[in-house]
């Protein structure tokens, strides 16, 4: 393998030296490895609910009557907005090594984040108290709290961690470890959004369509 | 203190809760040996404790062990755990055999409730704190000097796979002490295992035990598929790999898409017990199909996870001690990739009976009995490689041998029940049992024990007693047949697995011989241990601090042994399959590198045991709904992980200079040393310098 196609496409990590390319590349490697065995726990879940859907509705009410479209569809914007952000933050981090427009960004990522968390919470909160839908109420609603309510964990999973790199830009400037580690984070906060489209056309979608 | 006090502070503990109190209350035999159980547990933890504070082993055991990152060390670690577990493991297993060689027409010695949690901690602790734990444990030993790397990829996250998985025995072993282990066999099926049927805490120590080591398992495969494509030596090409590093891979594989169906399985039975909700509940919608097919979508894979490593281990043993490169060398590969490939497409053989209809049980039938093809082709690339070799029989080699007939006998059995009507017929009987254990005991147990025989010499500098050795060997051997062909008589004559008691005089024979198989089995364990401690007092005798006690072939005898905590001064240039094997042949071998660099090592870390610690006491408090300790526990694991990413100070250089005197005074003696000749290799002239054979 030659030596350029070793490097990460998605970062500049400046004057340092091939060592920590070679390091960066197995780091980021690795990470992707993680993401196919994470992508596993949704595909089960996602399975478990084509099933659960059909025949876990016991007397409950099913999708056609509890999705409305509204909701989910702000959310999804709100994440693909968020894809943007972040898609601009590395921007700034590979080409412009400018701080303050990476944490700018940065910072707007995670508050697109954080609403898209609250409005499921809301939607979540909605369900059991005004629907009456709790997910201890059919097979049915036991995996789709477990399908969204694991997607909105990794949401605010992925926004805490942006939290402490936050604070280590802020620590320890950027230095290769940290670059590394925003690169890592926005891969991860890509495929969430992909993840949260196969919820919204698989759940939301055809759920209504149904 | 009143009742809301006591449950907000220590959940469902109480005194019922000890197995002394309850034999003291009500001293029934079986009481009486859970009891003894629970006191052998707390009085081995004192013992350890003691033998640690009398010879002031806690400095070293923390300093140069538990928070080493070391994957040498990790791996030996690995192995300590397994043995252990194998240790009781194989204990319940007699207890299992002696129940019910005794209960035909009678109670037995233990209550069927006591035999219920012998057969599921028996299958539990075998698979997931025995067999993973032993080939994860030789895999982090041997890979990264195989394929000339200092350390895995990730050094850390090695060591917190380590910790999951002994935070998961650990808890297993509390359950001995603390109230009661599951009784629903180790693939825990709802919804017997539901809250319903089974409200104590012995399904929720399973679920947590069960749900830490997989954890343990997704990373550790991630780690290895890292460190397998991104840290290879200059020149060692995929197809220059030793064999051993492509099951490695493989398991790896398995690992990364495998355990996460079983860590989604029990996370979702324990929001049933504990919240709920329906996932698997026998009503309102739940569906119990999903279990089954969510577990052997794990369970399947699994099987080629334990069985991968042991083929490689096989392939390393035979091809060495037969003196020849190893016969189909690319064929062998081909052949792990595909079963790799098929284990995923033949999960639904394990519930053939479900009712999925007869033309999806034949698609998956006809996948099943595919398996066997590639296996076939490895059984054959092995007697070639025997073929006109000159082979040593030392004990490795021994196990390898028997694993040879022994597994073909269990291969053939399971095309057998790859038939959908015969599996109908025979469903859950003894013929089952008969025949995974004909697969994992010489597919997974022999290949480990044969693999420590191989690589002892490289991790300790001393080889393990021969004759200790093949007495275990032939416990081993006779012992498996006599314990394991009755139960496929047994399992046709109509007895169902996991039966605490019989009504069938005729079965008698069959199980006194089976009985005495397993007195055997234990016999070759106590050899196997006796055999350790021999060595170890005997280690100057049979010392081969050179490295090469074997005439071996790849990377990893290219150095001492034991070998430095970087394993190699200059990382090797490979050129060959084989490499060292040729390196000897060429005289390139035992060349002093031209020039000696500062070599970066990762310092050791406490946080990695601090996570297990912690990741165990979530466990304990989970399964005991101690929730403030949850609480803390859980956050504890985060806050260690979030500490530890702000640390700067995590490598540690060792000086060109040290690296230069330690590798010149090990040259020094290869020079001096005489070469032994292959067939005096257990002898005590065998230093670890082997003849150049022509």
């Amino acid at each position: 393998m030659s030596h350029s196609n070793r490097l990460h496409g998605g970062l500049n990590l400046g004057q340092a030296h091939a060592e920590t390319h070679r390091q960066a590349e197995t780091m980021v490697f690795g990470f992707w490895i993680f993401l196919m065995s994470d992508l596993v726990l949704f595909a089960v879940i996602l399975a478990t609910y084509a099933d659960a859907s059909v025949h876990g509705l016991a007397d409950g009410p099913g999708p056609a009557e509890l999705f409305e479209l509204r909701n989910p569809f702000i959310e999804t914007l709100l994440l693909l907005a968020s894809s943007v952000t972040f898609g601009m933050a590395a921007l700034h981090l590979k080409y412009q090594d400018d701080r303050r427009g990476l944490v700018l960004w940065m910072l707007a990522t995670g508050a697109l984040g954080l609403v898209f968390v609250a409005m499921e919470g809301w939607d979540f909160y909605s369900l059991v108290v005004h629907d009456d839908a709790p997910p201890q109420r059919s097979g049915f609603l036991s995996v789709f709290f477990l399908l969204v309510g694991m997607h909105g964990l990794h949401v605010i999973a992925a926004t805490v961690w942006m939290l402490v790199l936050l604070i280590q830009i802020g620590r320890f400037g950027l230095m290769p470890d940290v670059k590394l580690r925003i690169l890592r984070l926005s891969i991860f906060w890509h495929m969430l959004d992909v993840v949260w489209v196969a919820i919204f056309t698989f759940v939301y979608l055809s759920g209504v369509a149904r | 203190m009143n009742d809301e006090m006591t449950y907000w502070l220590l959940g469902r503990l109480d005194w019922q809760a000890l197995p002394f109190l309850r034999a003291w209350n009500h001293p029934a035999l079986s009481e009486l040996i859970a009891a003894a159980a629970g006191g052998l547990v707390v009085l081995g933890a004192l013992a350890v404790a003691v033998l640690l504070t009398v010879y002031r082993g806690w400095g070293p055991l923390w300093r140069d062990w538990l928070t080493s990152l070391d994957h040498k060390k990790i791996g030996i670690m690995y192995i300590v755990i397994a043995g252990i577990m194998l240790a009781r493991a194989v204990v319940e297993a007699a207890l299992i055999r002696l129940q019910q060689a005794l209960a035909v027409n009678d109670a037995g010695i233990v209550t069927a409730e006591h035999f219920g949690e012998l057969f599921s901690t028996h299958g539990t602790i075998m698979i997931f704190f025995m067999a993973m734990p032993f080939l994860t444990g030789v895999i982090n030993y041997v890979m990264p000097l195989q394929i000339g790397a200092r350390d895995m990829s990730f050094p850390w996250m090695n060591a917190i796979s380590l910790m999951l998985t002994a935070a998961g025995a650990g808890l297993v072993m509390i359950s001995l002490v603390v109230g009661k282990f599951s009784t629903g066999g180790w693939t825990g099926y709802p919804p017997y295992t539901g809250i319903e049927f089974s409200p104590g805490v012995g399904v929720d120590y399973w679920i947590w035990a069960v749900t830490l080591s997989s954890l343990g398992s997704t990373l550790t495969g991630i780690n290895f598929a890292t460190t397998l494509y991104k840290n290879r030596a200059p020149g060692m090409e995929l197809f220059r790999l030793p064999l051993f590093c492509w099951t490695a891979l493989c398991t790896s594989i398995l690992m990364i898409f495998a355990m996460v169906p079983l860590t989604v399985a029990t996370l979702m039975l324990a929001l049933d017990r504990y919240a709920g909700f329906h996932f698997f509940t026998a009503g309102s919608g739940g569906n119990m199909m999903n279990y089954a097919n969510l577990f052997w979508l794990f369970g399947h894979p699994e099987v080629y996870i334990l069985i991968l490593p042991a083929f490689g281990i096989y392939s390393e043993v035979i091809a060495t001690f037969s003196g020849k490169t190893l016969y189909g060398y690319r064929s062998l590969v081909y052949a792990t990739m595909v079963i790799a490939v098929l284990s995923f497409t033949v999960w639904l053989h394990h519930f053939f009976t479900m009712g999925q209809g007869a033309n999806l049980n034949a698609v998956f039938g006809v996948a099943t009995m595919a398996i066997g093809v590639p296996t076939g082709v490895k059984v054959y690339d092995w007697l070639l490689t025997m073929y006109r070799g000159r082979i040593r029989l030392t004990t490795g080699m021994l196990f390898s041998v028997a694993f040879l007939v022994t597994f073909v006998i269990g291969g053939l059995t399971g095309v057998i029940l790859a038939n959908p009507p015969v599996d109908f017929a025979v469903h859950n009987s003894l013929f089952l049992v008969a025949h995974f254990h004909n697969m994992l005991i010489p597919g997974l147990l022999f290949g480990m024990i044969a693999g420590v025989q191989f690589w002892f010499p490289k991790a300790f500098g001393f080889r393990l007693d021969e004759r200790w050795g093949k007495a275990a060997f032939w416990c081993w051997f006779g012992g498996f047949y006599l314990a394991f062909m009755p139960l496929y008589a047994l399992g046709l004559m109509g007895a169902m697995r996991r039966s605490s008691q019989w009504f069938e005089p005729q079965y008698v024979p069959y199980l006194l011989t089976a009985l005495a198989g397993a007195a055997l089995i234990l016999a070759g364990l106590a050899c196997l241990f006796i055999q350790l401690w021999v060595s170890v007092r005997n280690r100057d005798r049979l010392a081969a601090p050179l490295g090469d006690p074997w005439d071996g072939r790849g990377l990893e005898w290219s150095v001492s042994s034991p070998p430095p905590e970087y394993n190699f001064a200059m990382l090797p240039q490979v050129r060959s399959h084989d490499d060292f094997w040729e390196a000897k042949q060429d005289g390139r071998a035992y060349r002093e590198p031209k020039r000696y660099e500062d070599i970066e090592m990762p310092r050791n870390s406490a946080t990695a045991p601090l996570i297990g610690l912690a990741a165990a006491a979530f466990g304990f408090a989970i399964t005991w709904q101690i929730w403030w300790l949850v609480a803390l526990s859980f956050t504890g694991i985060w806050v260690i992980v979030i500490v530890r990413s702000f640390q700067q100070d995590i490598a540690r250089v060792i000086p060109a200079r040290e690296v230069a005197a330690k590798e010149r005074a090990w040259l020094a003696e290869v020079e001096s040393a005489r070469p032994v000749d292959r067939f005096a290799e257990t002898t005590r002239q065998n230093r670890g310098l082997a003849e150049v054979s022509p």
